[in-house]
């Protein structure tokens, strides 16, 4: 089988001999061109380590990454990725933040003119363009990740990765969010894989959950296709059967099947 | 450093929080609150004047009434009998044509202060610039490399405690001449803690903004000018001010021993002359000159690294 991104019995292991901790376990996924997959589990179940490897950030103890044909095996472009906390470069301007990604990734293809105009254009989309001469300490944590998104996107990813992306934002912003991201989602077609642990957002996005089992060794437990039409309305969603159905999974996956660790002890 | 790497990024997740920030601006209307308008033409009420007056004198009173107590005290202290040290009044007497006359130029070492002064700064000027170039340059040595940490650090760690007066003999020795010898005391000095600020703000650059530089691929070069650099200016700037403190203590002494123009040996001078109005006045200006040269390099670091503290 030949998917645009698989993600082949990749195995991690972080330290050697007696402090070795095995953080996963033969992890495998296929994910298909423009599909929008989330990653969801308790914390600590190894999720961002999945996306790091994704990212070429971490390298895989064993196993392999493959995109569009080829072997992943550092950091690049084609798998640009959306911090939790923005990562913003504080000595840039929203702008130039922006402007360091689009020169970079595309030096030799576009003109300095086109390459100014793009960045515009992606700080547009994110609804960004009144601020572009501010530093991220002037602006708000909503407006940072929109420009960490926007940076992210101006890249024109193969994959866009995002880790965590609204997990340090109030819930009426995160809502906003999120919504933004499923409209420039379906506008450009993004193949996307976004960790999360907030379920709402996993089932609204995604059109596949990918469900983690608790670490150590942790590995994908069940795989949930979201089979609801698009785009989808959140007000919408709240009262229709099929999502509080979804929905209702992904909970008992997580809190009936796969406890959190932590509350078991307890 | 690979393992320092993957050490930092295991933990992912945990203790990345950050503060919610409500988010004001997505909609056009929140950003285009004007600034109240003023009713035109009003002259600012007066009021405002007496509070501003009000607001500096808090500020300026304390220090003036502090040291008008101490010349006061110092006035009356000298001015009893059998006391050896002169009284304010008697070193503005006695240093009246100094003062008002600080660019006379009489030829040899009997030139104004003014001209004592800027040699003395000349001399830090190009001790502290080699300074700056060199430890800054061994501080991104240091803090990239593990193995240059570990080669260099113990004798960084023993060099920077000899005195910079124990410099002197050995670069008098080695240069053969007192102007360099006095410049590499300047230089020796004010190194250690350009260097080792410098490596301890590259050490600390946050792995979030490696992981940028990773993702967009950066090269050396640009990894060092556009994350490097701007991320460890903060701390390279606190080594710069304390670098400028150090050269500008070390100088007055080098100074004394090895003569010529500079304030130094002025104080030197004056104090073989006996003339002790003479040292008071050079003291006031070294400390007024120290507190300028802090000020400047403070001024120009806030200026250099803002907006980089910001999260």
């Amino acid at each position: 089988m030949t998917s645009y991104l698989s993600i082949e019995h990749v195995h991690k292991t972080f330290g050697e001999g007696p402090t070795a901790s095995e953080v996963l376990r033969d992890v495998d996924l296929h994910v298909d061109r423009g599909e929008f997959i989330s990653i969801i589990g308790h914390s600590g179940c190894g999720k961002s380590t999945v996306l790091n490897i994704v990212a070429g950030l971490l390298e895989t103890s064993t196993g392999a990454v493959i995109l569009d044909g080829k072997e992943v095996s550092k950091p690049g472009p084609d798998r640009s990725v959306v911090f939790q906390n923005h990562s913003l470069l504080p000595w840039l301007t929203v702008r130039d933040n922006v402007a360091l990604a689009v020169d970079k990734t595309f030096k030799g293809t576009k003109s300095a003119a086109e390459r100014r105009e793009w960045v515009l254009q992606t700080l547009d989309m994110v609804g960004m363009s009144h601020a572009l001469d501010k530093r991220p300490d002037e602006i708000s944590g909503g407006m940072k990740q929109r420009v960490g998104i926007a940076r992210a996107l101006a890249m024109e990813p193969k994959v866009l990765l995002m880790d965590e992306p609204f997990g340090a934002l109030d819930a009426l912003t995160r809502a906003h969010l999120q919504d933004e991201v499923m409209r420039i989602q379906s506008e450009l077609g993004n193949t996307v894989l976004m960790v999360t642990h907030d379920v709402d957002e996993a089932v609204l996005l995604s059109d596949r959950i990918v469900m983690m089992t608790n670490g150590p060794a942790a590995t994908i437990g069940e795989i949930l296709e979201i089979d609801l039409p698009k785009p989808r309305e959140r007000l919408a969603m709240a009262d229709n059967a099929e999502y509080n159905h979804y929905r209702a999974e992904v909970l008992r996956f997580l809190h009936e099947r796969h406890k959190n660790p932590e509350s078991e002890a307890a | 450093m690979m393992s320092a790497i993957i050490d930092r990024t295991m933990t992912f997740g945990a203790g990345r929080e950050r503060p919610a920030v409500r988010e004001t601006s997505t909609a056009p209307v929140a950003r285009q609150t004007a600034p109240p308008a003023r009713s035109g033409g009003v002259p600012a009420d007066p009021g405002v004047w007496s509070r501003r007056l009000r607001n500096s004198a808090t500020v300026v009173l304390p220090p003036v009434i502090v040291t008008a107590f101490f010349l006061l005290l110092w006035e009356m202290m000298a001015s009893s009998q059998g006391a050896v040290l002169p009284a304010p009044s008697q070193v503005i007497t006695d240093t009246w044509e100094l003062i008002i006359n600080p660019f006379y130029d009489y030829g040899g070492n009997d030139v104004g202060m003014a001209w004592q002064l800027l040699a003395s700064l000349e001399r830090v000027a190009y001790g502290y610039a080699l300074a700056v170039v060199a430890g800054i340059g061994l501080g991104v040595l240091v803090g990239q490399s593990t193995w240059a940490m570990r080669g260099l650090d113990p004798l960084f760690q023993v060099l920077r405690t000899v005195p910079p007066l124990a410099w002197l003999p050995i670069s008098l020795a080695a240069f053969q001449a007192s102007n360099p010898s006095a410049i590499f005391v300047i230089f020796i000095t004010a190194i250690w803690p350009i260097i080792i600020n410098t490596s301890v703000g590259i050490r600390n650059i946050s792995q979030d903004y490696v992981n940028v530089a990773r993702v967009l691929r950066l090269n050396g070069l640009e990894y060092f000018t556009k994350i490097m650099l701007p991320a460890a200016a903060p701390y390279v700037f606190s080594g710069l001010r304390i670098g400028i403190g150090l050269a500008w203590l070390a100088i007055v002494a080098a100074e004394m021993l090895i003569g010529g123009v500079g304030i130094g040996f002025f104080i030197w001078d004056a104090w073989n002359a006996s003339m002790l109005s003479d040292i008071v006045l050079a003291l006031v200006y070294v400390g007024l000159v120290g507190f300028f040269l802090d000020r400047l390099v403070a001024i120009v670091g806030k200026w250099v690294t803002r907006g980089t503290q910001a999260g």
